[in-house]
């Protein structure tokens, strides 16, 4: 794990904790939608919010994207859920919210999960000969 | 009855997101790193190798279902209960799907990971 990948795992982080914010602000605007009329649901996409929403969550995408193609699903999950930590700040800070000691232990449960999965290895190493180096590659 | 169809939102959006990402995940390792495809072949070059994987249109299929699903259960319910809920619950069947279709060495480490985070976030949302 080099410090370019931390910052490519942060980047899924912070799009998808804003991602949603913005989704859910757009959402109780358009109000709910009852099942007779479920097309509404695709005009719901031009709402502002809900298409800052889809906006961010393509950042978030292009970078889960990437994060997957070096390291195992099991790892980026896990070491993404901080997002919920910053996710349920956000909504503290944005929305009013309290946060109540049941929260902090929640937070503090995330916190050791992400702690303990990045201790370890990012990749299951299977037994396959890795691809030729390209000359001129810069690693 | 509103609790009854908000949770079967959130078990379907559950269920497509996890096979999107395995799906996902499954196309990502065999293209390979995309930033060294990005640096080695040009953008373009790694832009095509992502969109014409099989594996990665039909994930793109299952978490279009997940979105809208997401949306239809954001405008039932709130989104402290929808959006921790699906997370923490998909955290276990993204372990288990990983072990059983993508062969990932899901070690104690990795499974007392899934297992933390998904009662942290249950516990963010109650």
């Amino acid at each position: 794990m080099t410090p370019r990948k931390y910052l490519v795992l942060l980047a899924i982080v912070v799009f998808a904790s804003f991602g949603d914010i913005s989704l859910s602000h757009g959402m109780k605007r358009v109000g709910a939608i009852s099942g007779a009329r479920w097309t509404e649901l695709f005009a719901a996409v031009l709402n502002p919010w809900v298409a800052l929403g889809i906006v961010l969550l393509l950042g978030f995408f292009a970078a889960y994207l990437s994060a997957l193609s070096w390291s195992d699903l099991t790892y980026v999950l896990p070491a993404t859920s901080l997002g919920y930590v910053l996710l349920a700040l956000l909504s503290v800070w944005l929305l009013g919210e309290k946060v109540s000691f049941s929260r902090w232990i929640g937070i503090l449960l995330v916190s050791s999960g992400v702690g303990i999965v990045t201790r370890g290895p990012s990749v299951t190493h299977r037994h396959r000969p890795e691809p030729e180096p390209v000359a001129g590659d810069k690693r | 009855m509103n609790a009854l169809r908000t949770w079967s939102a959130i078990a379907g959006i559950v269920l497509s997101s996890t096979v999107g990402d395995v799906l996902l995940s499954r196309a990502m390792r065999q293209i390979g790193h995309v930033g060294e495809l990005w640096r080695r072949e040009g953008l373009g070059a790694a832009l095509k190798a992502i969109v014409m994987h099989p594996s990665f249109l039909l994930a793109l299929f299952f978490m279009a279902v997940s979105f809208f699903g997401l949306l239809l259960a954001l405008s039932w319910a709130d989104v402290s209960l929808v959006v921790p809920a699906t997370a923490s619950l998909s955290y276990v069947t993204n372990a288990l799907a990983a072990r059983l279709f993508l062969h990932e060495r899901v070690d104690r480490r990795r499974w007392m990971s899934a297992l933390l985070v998904c009662a942290g976030v249950a516990v963010l949302a109650a």
